[in-house]
């Protein structure tokens, strides 16, 4: 791969130190991150790729993106494989380079034992100045929730539209966790989580889980079963690592671009889309970062019916979602992924399928809208 | 008017880095860092600057005044912070950074964003103390919500 895209290590930086006081886990981290960057003659600006393993704090690089500071990341990797990660990752940067992903890909590898960590590893740097608050899952998307509101005026029922559309499609689902459709009115009368979300603005908690085959085209073609093809991809972190976080956007202002530009299609060739919805807010403030709203109109955008199956502006998680079908593992992504193949195959339920539908936008949010967040777009079509 | 709850004051994991951070906020005030070559206000603190690349930072004491950018009654709290409701909010300080905190001293469906907060600070017990946040006081004591 490396010959092929003749991607080569144009810095690198050992630490002079052997015995390290004073100093975090992060800080070292990013003292190698910074020697090897002015070795290079590069600086965190020109820095689009970055990846780092198990020493690194925090969760993965959305932690250390954030403090580090490096806000253009449109490829990460955070794998775990021991000793030999930064050896790993250094054929995924080749190989991320020769597909177009990235240019220049920073991989860190760093850690405390000879002087003892000062914390437990797994403790991001960002922890003290959170957790000590208070500051719960549900109550960190209802931060973002409160600023959409106040910026644009959504409101809750609007939010609650997004509930009612995934009930709607989950009576269909006999596996989904909520079957009854729900009303407007129930989801406000629901009681509070963390204002101004209900508990009916959240997903369900269910164990289980979920797992897809990805192959190569001459593999496919000899299965007999109808393959649906990647035709483009986007990912991107969000962190506000200048400290101003803007709480009115998440990452798929990036992912989602790049996605539609790889696959050469826009908003208005989408047939079906998976959104991630691990709250209702979660799916309207993506709606309008991926484009199929106007910034601010996603409240009027998923309103009356917007989102539903099969005629709605766009049917939207026609399994119930995680809102009322399935969240395992409290990570929606994996659903997300087969349930648009379900309907790029014609194998959605008949009262949700999407008639002749041929391109399918499946979009994952890790993290927090609150504070940290990873993007990521992949639009799927049927094949050829 | 409900009467706001006590909030508990766990300790900060401190490192190195942070260290100054806590102690001063035990001290009664709010210490921030400001990267000496691109003259950023960084947040949270850390040795180098995250937008620059800089590793030239130092401390400097902020005014403690900021006003409300988000915030949420949280009615599950988990934890130390099972109970009644409480007020998680970013404040944005008047030198720029947005601050994850809470705001205290008021009744929580009396907050609003924009609301103008000062920071007060709450022991820890272990020598530092959290910063929270509460609606700013006028010269004479009057408040401005
Ligand atoms: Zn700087």
């Amino acid at each position: 791969m490396s010959r092929r895209t003749g991607a080569r290590i144009v810095g690198a930086y050992e630490h002079p130190d052997r015995v390290i006081t004073g100093k975090s886990v992060e800080q070292v981290h990013a003292e190698v991150a910074l020697g090897a960057l002015a070795d290079a003659g590069l600086g965190l600006e020109d820095v689009d790729g970055y990846c780092c393993s198990g020493d690194a704090p925090g969760l993965g690089p959305i932690s250390m993106a954030q403090y580090l500071g490096l806000s253009r990341l449109t490829f990460v990797d955070s794998l775990e494989i021991g000793g030999s990660s930064p050896v790993a990752q250094l054929g995924h940067a080749a190989a991320a380079i020769a597909a177009g992903k990235c240019r220049v890909v920073l991989i860190t590898l760093a850690g405390l034992p000879r002087s003892g960590a000062f914390r437990p590893i797994w403790a991001a740097p960002e922890a003290p100045f959170e957790t000590v608050y208070g500051p719960t899952t549900p109550a960190m998307y209802a931060l973002a929730a409160r600023r959409h509101m106040h910026e644009y005026g959504t409101t809750a029922e609007q939010l609650a539209e997004i509930k009612v559309a995934a009930s709607l499609h989950a009576q269909h689902n006999p596996n989904a966790f909520l079957r009854r459709p729900v009303t407007v009115e129930e989801v406000l009368e629901s009681p509070w989580v963390s204002e101004p979300l209900h508990r009916l603005d959240c997903c369900v908690v269910t164990d289980g889980g979920g797992a897809i085959v990805v192959a190569a085209p001459e593999v496919a073609k000899d299965l007999g079963r109808r393959s649906p093809v990647l035709l483009g991809h986007g990912e991107a972190l969000k962190h506000g690592s200048d400290g101003r976080l803007d709480l009115t956007y998440t990452a798929a202002v990036r992912s989602g671009p790049t996605a539609f530009e790889e696959a050469g299609v826009t908003v208005a060739d989408v047939d079906y889309a998976s959104i991630y919805d691990s709250f209702t807010i979660t799916v309207l403030i993506t709606l309008e970062d991926l484009g199929f709203a106007e910034r601010g109109k996603g409240g009027w955008f998923v309103a009356d019916g917007g989102l539903l199956a099969p005629h709605g502006r766009l049917p939207v998680n026609t399994d119930g979602g995680g809102l009322c079908n399935n969240h395992p593992a409290s990570r929606g992504g994996m659903t997300k992924i087969i349930e648009a193949v379900r309907q790029l195959r014609g194998e959605a339920h008949p009262a949700v399928q999407v008639p002749n539908c041929e391109i399918a936008l499946v979009h994952g949010t890790g993290g927090s809208l609150g504070s940290r967040m990873a993007s990521v777009t992949a639009i799927l079509g049927v094949e050829e | 008017m409900v009467e706001p709850r006590t909030l508990p004051a766990p300790a900060p994991t401190l490192t190195p880095e942070t260290e100054p951070f806590w102690t001063a906020a035990a001290e009664g005030r709010l210490l921030l860092k400001r990267c000496l070559a691109c003259a950023a206000v960084i947040w949270y603190p850390r040795s180098h600057c995250p937008l620059c690349g800089s590793r030239e930072t130092e401390w400097f004491t902020g005014s403690g005044h900021g006003t409300v950018y988000s915030f949420t009654v949280n009615h599950k709290g988990e934890g130390a912070y099972r109970g009644a409701p409480y007020v998680l909010a970013y404040v944005e300080l008047v030198e720029g950074p947005r601050v994850l905190t809470n705001i205290v001293d008021v009744d929580p469906a009396a907050v609003t964003v924009g609301m103008a907060v000062q920071a007060v600070f709450a022991p820890t017990g272990e020598g530092t103390a959290l910063v929270r946040f509460a609606p700013r006081r006028e010269p004479g004591g009057h408040r401005t919500d």
